[in-house]
């Protein structure tokens, strides 16, 4: 990565041209007051002290960084840590971002909760989150994630959410956030929307991304611990891009090799897939300024994945940023190649990856035999995979 | 001055206020927009607000989301709607504001659509999801091109943001009646009423108000304190009524002349005050 001369994003929320903040007007005096109180709460010790007990305490920070044995052995090329968000409570990333919203949710004096949610994910993160300040909880989701995620949707009510599922358009992610956004255009006065990635108007991608930096910063810290030097590639999967964002932006600054692995569904070839970023054109979606996949008169295309986590038009501006300066070299892998890494970790290392996740090590099983063994490769293991084991059983042709 | 001040300016005059009746465009196809446009204007319509659909039309209720839908699987696009604009000049004089979500916009390049727009007699557009501040690059190509560029404002605009969108807005500024998405409701809210008053402190421009109005009545409420009335989903409900029926574009005539009767209801004076 090279090096960038300005903090980003700007005052405005512009990460270079990307971002900003496209919302109804209704919604500008409530994006205006969270950037105050999220900068307030930024420099506030209290704030972080206290966000930093319940990641420790309550979410189960830090997370190890893994030396992959098995799997490098496997692979026969450098060699390979993984990242282990999936060891997080509620089992994934999410939790990072959506305990330090709720903070300042309390802090604003917000009794209700929404969020939107693909792989269900975001929204069991939401719900514990809630649930553990006591606070009211709607999570939206799309009929078609409901019916993937099951598990995850019994999990939110078990966590006293309520999951409104939304029937419009692909059913997705995309329409979970449209719903959401309509919510809280209209219960805007007592509601704190928590957008679970680095999407969305201005401060959502500033401020997902610095709560996600906690991954970077730890994993950071223990390769030096490690190997007493920095990895030479970082490989997460992107699709709104929180988990991505979290490992690569504590590395900014540290010309390290960023890889963002997006979802190639059945191949771009096709069209049906899930990566704005090599098949997209920037547009305007859910209040950014973004790489979208969207058709030439500019209404926005459904997307496809075998990971709900990652099927979405969009993608986080900074993203978008880095990939016309080049600070990151975005890719993708198909369905079919995510659910063979799927399969990989499992044998190799008796972990389960989430689908999401399994891109990213989908990716590096490609490059790995021709990488040098004095290489060293971080993954994002961004979440674990037991709220997958439909789909992948369903994909792999067997009824359980 | 533009037609949609000359509008208010008439009206003003006349003590009279304007009723703003909003259709999709292509819903359920351009050739219906064209004959319902016509015909809303021979039924006392000045002003006519052509919305342009959008994949994901986020600030839109479930009403005007099926019409964006049907829009979109009839095949309309910008640039259609741009040609039917022109079809509907060749026949009428009223005003023509398109309201479009700003991805459609962008995608057609801002100021080459602007231009487009003018050259088609469009007078002037809303773009509610842009606020004045992502709005550098449509406001000097509107300015250009002698387009009314009309922003928003809502229960929740601070002082601040209401002197910034008075400042911004030319034609009239859109009030919007609730916290919320578009929609007919039951009743009209009593913020609105406060909104426009305090608005009133900052500026001298037509204030129109939209959102969840469906009634006569509702009409009659507004216009006693606002100088244009919008109404939306009440009238697609109408359409999406009639939908293969022939009688589909009188049917939406009547109703919007019921609502413009609304406006002149007999009411206590005093209400104004």
């Amino acid at each position: 990565m090279k090096r960038t001369a300005n903090p980003m994003p700007d005052e405005r929320g512009y990460f270079g041209p990307y971002g900003g903040r496209f919302v109804p007007e209704t919604l500008m005096p409530a994006l205006n007051q969270l950037e105050q109180v999220y900068l307030e709460a930024k420099s506030d010790s209290e704030f972080q002290d206290e966000l930093g007990y319940y990641l420790h305490q309550y979410a189960g920070r830090p997370t190890p960084l893994y030396f992959a044995q098995r799997l490098t052995e496997e692979l026969k090329g450098p060699k390979i840590y993984l990242k282990r968000e999936d060891l997080l409570h509620t089992g994934a990333h999410k939790i990072n971002n959506t305990l330090g919203q709720v903070l300042l949710a309390q802090r604003m004096g917000k009794k209700r909760i929404i969020a939107e949610t693909g792989a269900g994910q975001h929204g069991v993160a939401t719900a514990t989150a809630a649930a553990r300040f006591g606070l009211k909880c709607v999570v939206y989701m799309g009929e078609e994630d409901i019916r993937r995620q099951s598990l995850n949707v019994f999990r939110m009510q078990l966590l006293g959410a309520r999951v409104a599922p939304v029937s419009s358009g692909s059913r997705t992610l995309k329409d979970a956030i449209n719903e959401a956004i309509r919510d809280w255009v209209t219960n805007v006065r007592s509601t704190f929307y928590l957008l679970g990635s680095v999407v969305g108007p201005h401060p959502y991608p500033m401020m997902v991304r610095d709560f996600q930096a906690v991954i970077g910063k730890e994993a950071k810290r223990q390769i030096l611990e490690a190997e007493g030097r920095l990895p030479h590639y970082l490989v997460a999967c992107v699709g709104g891009g929180s988990n991505a964002m979290g490992l690569f932006y504590p590395f900014s600054k540290d010309g390290v090799n960023v890889i963002g692995v997006q979802a190639g569904g059945l191949g771009i070839e096709t069209g049906k897939h899930s990566a704005p970023l090599l098949a997209g054109i920037p547009g305007i979606l859910h209040g950014t300024l973004t790489y979208l996949l969207q058709d030439l008169d500019g209404q926005i295309l459904t997307t496809h994945s075998v990971a709900p986590g990652l099927d979405y038009s969009g993608v986080g501006p900074e993203h978008s940023y880095y990939k016309d300066t080049s600070q990151c070299h975005y890719t993708s892998v198909t369905d079919q190649e995510a659910l063979g890494a799927f399969a990989l970790l499992a044998r190799t290392e008796g972990i389960i990856p989430a689908l999401e996740s399994a891109h990213a090590i989908a990716y590096v099983q490609k490059i790995a035999p021709k990488m040098a063994p004095d290489k060293i490769v971080v993954i994002n293991l961004s979440g674990r995979g037991d709220k997958d084991v439909n789909i992948a059983a369903e994909e792999m042709g067997i009824r359980l | 001055m533009n037609k949609i001040s000359q509008i208010f300016a008439h009206l003003k005059s006349r003590r009279e206020k304007a009723f703003i009746p909003y259709i999709t465009a292509g819903d359920p196809s351009l050739d219906i927009t064209k004959r319902l446009v016509v015909e809303m204007e021979q039924r006392g319509v000045q002003i006519v607000e052509l919305g342009v659909p959008f994949s994901d039309p986020l600030a839109d209720g479930p009403t005007i989301q099926q019409a964006s839908q049907r829009a979109l699987q009839s095949g309309v696009t910008l640039t259609k709607i741009l040609s039917t604009v022109k079809e509907i000049r060749k026949q009428s004089q009223l005003a023509i504001v398109l309201m479009t979500y700003y991805n459609p916009i962008y995608r057609f390049g801002v100021t080459d659509f602007v231009e487009r727009a003018a050259e088609a007699g469009v007078d002037g557009i809303i773009v509610p999801d842009l606020p004045p501040e992502e709005a550098g690059e449509i406001k000097e190509a509107a300015q250009r091109s002698q387009l009314d560029t009309i922003f928003l404002l809502a229960p929740t605009s601070t002082p601040e943001r209401i002197k910034l969108v008075a400042r911004a807005s030319t034609g009239f500024i859109y009030c919007v009646s609730v916290t919320g998405v578009t929609g007919a409701r039951g009743r009209v809210s009593q913020e609105i009423r406060r909104l426009v008053l305090k608005v009133r402190q900052y500026t001298d421009k037509p204030l129109g108000v939209g959102f969840g109005i469906s009634t006569p009545e509702q009409v009659k409420e507004i216009a006693d304190f606002a100088d244009a009335v919008i109404v939306g989903s009440a009238i697609i409900k109408v359409v999406q009524e009639y939908l293969n029926s022939p009688r589909l574009v009188p049917a939406v005539g009547e109703f919007v002349e019921g609502l413009i009767k609304g406006m002149v209801l007999p009411g206590d004076e005093n209400s104004k005050k």
